[in-house]
């Protein structure tokens, strides 16, 4: 490749400036420029994101320093024009106009083009000349512009368009230097000499309309409000001014369908008509357009049998990646965290403190770390796929499909990707840029199943389903809760699109990008940043729901009066017992011992009296004397084997036993006992009920609460998920839940088919899970979507049980 | 004059007008849709929609519905 030649357009020396006063850059192009990759080159790590309010877009922040001195950089998101429509677009507008609240005004604004695709990319760097700020052009993807025998005089095109013009690569860091030189030397200095052209009756118009409303406009948002018909400028002048400035915009439209300039014909017109004259001459193109890699990877991706199965092989590689790669490291992170819940129990005594440690942060920080696999796998394919111009190929492929439900194709990987989890789904939505679309999507997400809902579908499959059937049931009833999700999520996004979120149907127009291979720095950032994001911003929402659903379960913990008295009483007879010792015994050691024993009782005694029993210090002290059993066992001769075997599943059950009743008595067992009216119609006790209402941090919570109460003591989803539906249907738990009887009528079983059909489906459809409603909080930015999706979810959950159980029990 | 949705893959047209002034009409002129431009149709997704197609050196993907907005003379071949 040839030197790359220099600055284009003389520059004037840098004005002297007394104080130096900190420049700001803001970076504008298409999207599929390189832009990420030209701001990481400038910014280095030196980045971090910011936000509005109102909006969910993101803008990137950095620092550039050239020659002594700090730069401010902004990433706007990529565009294709300053036509802004939503409140979103809108943003870069407003930042570069100044009127964004808190960011300075930018001194220069660097659009970047793409060489290969010079025309269309120019369009929005017309639009930038109209803003009142000095610009840059950066002509990136100049190494494929020339394979494809284009060639671009730089200089000449800088003349022509009144701006410098750097041609760079910025994937290899090309010309960079030069880049920031002509940045540095342009900021705050000169406005562009140029603009397209537009007809003299729209100059007109558009004076005549400033006139009017020059304290609420810049002229550049004047003639925006004159092109853009519906636009974000209209919406928001009408809004605060009122409807009349509609009546005079959509006059002057009049007028100017008659001028025969009609809008929003007139702008494209105008811009492209320029950008026209601009390249002819300084742009060459080969007469005939060369066959490239993209035509020919794009005949087999977009064929009609090829590209669907090459679509279906990249589609199962990524869900089976997040479903069962992530599994052994979310395996690893749940024991990890087990083991240390268990190291800090053993050191720490019994308490609200040592269970707060335990059962509320760890199992917070736990629940949170867990989803990290998950989401920075898929973000890595997300980002390959994206990066290579796969991602555009799939949403070609999927559109028809998901317009049945009023969707577009961009919505099939975030739905895809929740049948793993709904978490890193969610947050793949941003790829949507319709915010209808995106919202209708985010909602839906949670229906599909997860991998979460299986520890109770195992569970209770293994247990009530599948015993004494054939042996095909327990597969089908499994395929159809999995189903349940594939079927409701797309009715319930077509009905939000016809009610909550109707609107003008988004257009698809969407750019195919040229295929490259993708780069590991880009990937691999775009994975640290989405695991980043999400522990900052999801992190502690889902810790706090821990910690309340911890402390709903821990409190109270004083155990009932009539049983301290009890104790008390056995306690007052052991100590006199052990007082009458010393009068007996026969040797020192053993007087000794007996006056020892007697201290420690009657402390305890004393300590009972004062504080009572507390259940964690009870379970606390059988634990460790369970633990002394267990070591007596390990030494003893083969023949006390198995008396001593008795003694510690008696203990182990006394323990499990005190823990059932400690959870059913806490304020959550309370709730569970207060709401069983109500989850009687779906052939519930209050036990599932509370169970239910405890698994609201996560659904798989659900089967350890249910070991609970039922005094099976903990148990762990990862072992039902491990044993399968046999192993499942045969443990102490599932035993204990065939077993179950109603509390006022224990003559039948709580759990009949129709139950444990009515709880899965339950589970199918509820939103138990605050990681999926954090995640909503987050990408929404407000708390009215995630209320909602919970809200409608549990009534769809509430109503599918229902059904389930009242035409189950009829049959 | 036919509209872009009735072309077949490998057809090329020359684009005489857009239908409306909504956002869809907005979005295509933004794109660089504007009448007088060359525009060849290079392939039809395997459900029958949306189509590509190939426009001022790019490539870009509508739905035939969006593309029915397009009116455009068909070039011979």
């Amino acid at each position: 490749m040839n030197p790359l030649p220099p600055p284009p357009v003389s520059l004037s020396p840098p004005r002297p400036s007394a104080a130096p006063k900190r420049l700001t850059i803001a970076l504008l192009g298409n999207p599929n420029t390189g832009k990420t990759t030209l701001f990481n080159a400038l910014a280095g790590m030196r980045q971090r994101v910011g936000n509005y309010p109102g909006v969910t877009v993101e803008t990137k922040k950095g620092q550039m320093i050239y020659a002594g001195q700090t730069f401010d950089l902004v990433d706007l998101p990529g565009t294709y024009s300053l036509a802004a429509r939503s409140p979103d677009e809108m943003v870069a507008v407003d930042l570069i106009l100044g009127q964004q609240p808190g960011e300075a005004r930018p001194d220069v604004v660097l659009t970047l083009v793409d060489a290969s695709n010079l025309e269309r990319n120019l369009y929005l760097t017309t639009q930038a000349l109209e803003l009142g700020v000095p610009v840059v052009v950066a002509l990136n993807m100049i190494d494929v512009a020339e394979k494809q025998g284009i060639r671009i005089d730089a200089q000449e095109l800088s003349l022509r368009l009144g701006v410098p013009v750097v041609p760079i690569q910025a994937n290899k860091k090309k010309n960079l230097d030069r880049l920031k030189q002509t940045l540095a030397l342009t900021a705050g200095g000169d406005l562009p000499a140029k603009q397209a052209p537009f007809p003299e009756a729209f100059e007109r118009e558009a004076t005549s309309l400033h006139d009017v409303l020059k304290e609420h406009l810049p002229a550049f948002l004047a003639r925006r409000l004159l092109l853009d018909v519906g636009g974000y400028t209209e919406q928001r002048l009408a809004q605060r001014h009122g409807q009349h400035i509609r009546m005079q915009v959509q006059a002057a439209r009049q007028r100017l369908a008659l001028a025969d300039c009609p809008v929003p014909a007139v702008e494209a017109h105008a811009r492209y008509g320029w950008i026209r004259q601009l390249t002819t001459g300084c742009v060459q193109r080969p007469s005939k357009r060369p066959v490239t890699w993209t035509d020919r990877i794009d005949r087999v991706l977009t064929h009609k049998f090829w590209g669907t199965l090459v679509f279906l092989a990249i589609m199962f590689l990524v869900f089976q990646s997040i479903f069962t790669g992530a599994e052994p490291i979310m395996d690893l992170i749940g024991d990890a965290k087990d083991w240390l819940a268990d190291r800090l129990a053993d050191w720490l005594p019994p308490g609200p403190l040592t269970s707060l440690l335990t059962d509320g942060v760890l199992e917070g920080v736990g629940a949170v770390v867990v989803f990290l696999p998950q989401i920075v796998i898929l973000f890595g394919f997300l980002a390959i796929l994206e990066d290579c111009g796969y991602m555009a190929r799939a949403a070609f492929l999927m559109d028809k499909l998901m317009a049945r439900c009023g969707l577009s194709g961009k919505s099939f990987i975030p739905m895809l990707s929740s049948v793993a989890c709904a978490v890193p789904g969610i947050m793949a939505t941003r790829v949507i840029e319709n915010r209808r679309d995106r919202l209708a999507t985010i909602l839906v997400a949670p229906l599909m199943s997860c991998s979460a809902r299986l520890p109770i579908y195992i569970l209770l499959i293994g247990a009530f389903v599948r015993p004494g059937r054939p042996w095909w049931v327990a597969g089908v009833t499994m395929f159809a809760m999995y189903s349940i999700g594939l079927v409701v999520a797309p009715l319930v996004a077509l009905a939000l699109k016809r009610t909550l979120l109707r609107g003008e149907t988004p257009a698809f127009v969407m750019e195919m990008p040229l295929y490259k291979v993708p780069a590991a720095r880009t990937v691999l950032r775009r994975m640290g940043d989405s695991g980043w994001a999400f522990l900052r911003r999801a992190g502690t929402l889902i810790l706090a729901s821990m910690i309340l659903v911890w402390a709903l379960m821990y409190f109270p913990r004083a155990e009932p009066e009539s049983r301290v008295q009890k104790n008390l009483d056995d306690m007052h007879g052991r100590l006199a017992l052990l007082q009458l010792v010393p009068f007996t015994a026969e040797g020192e050691d053993e007087k000794r011992q007996a006056e020892e024993s007697a201290q420690a009782l009657s402390e305890e005694i004393a300590c009972m009296e004062r504080d009572g029993e507390k259940y964690d210090v009870h379970v606390d002290r059988l634990e460790r004397e369970l633990d002394d059993w267990k070591e007596k066992q390990k030494d003893a001769p083969r023949e006390e084997q198995a008396s001593l075997q008795k003694v510690i599943d008696q203990r182990q059950r006394e323990i499990n036993e005190l823990r059932g009743e400690w959870k059913r008595q806490s304020i959550l067992g309370r709730m569970g006992q207060a709401i069983e009216p109500a989850v009687r119609p779906l052939g519930w006790d209050w036990k599932i009920g509370m169970a239910a209402l405890a698994s609201f941090p996560a659904r798989e919570v659900v089967v350890g609460t249910l070991g609970i109460i039922y005094n099976q003591g903990k148990t762990d989803s990862k072992d039902v998920r491990r044993k399968g539906f046999e192993g499942a249907g045969n443990s102490p738990l599932a035993r204990e839940l065939q077993g179950s009887t109603w509390d006022d009528d224990p003559a039948h079983a709580v759990f009949t088919v129709p139950t444990a059909l009515s709880l899965m489906v339950f589970f199918a459809l509820c939103c138990q899970c605050a990681s999926t409603l954090a995640v909503i909080r987050r990408e929404t930015r407000s708390w009215r979507w995630p209320s909602f999706t919970f809200v409608y979810m549990t009534v769809l959950a509430y109503i599918g049980a229902l059904v389930v159980y009242q035409v189950g029990s009829l049959l | 004059m036919a509209s872009l949705d009735q072309l077949h893959v490998g057809q090329t047209a020359r684009i005489e007008s857009l239908v409306g002034s909504d956002t869809l009409v907005q979005r295509l002129y933004e794109m660089g849709l504007v009448d007088g431009e060359k525009i060849e149709v290079i392939g039809i997704a395997p459900l029958g929609d949306p189509l590509e197609i190939s426009v001022r050196d790019y490539r870009l993907s509508l739905r035939r519905s969006e593309a029915s907005r397009v009116l455009v003379t068909i070039l011979p071949g």
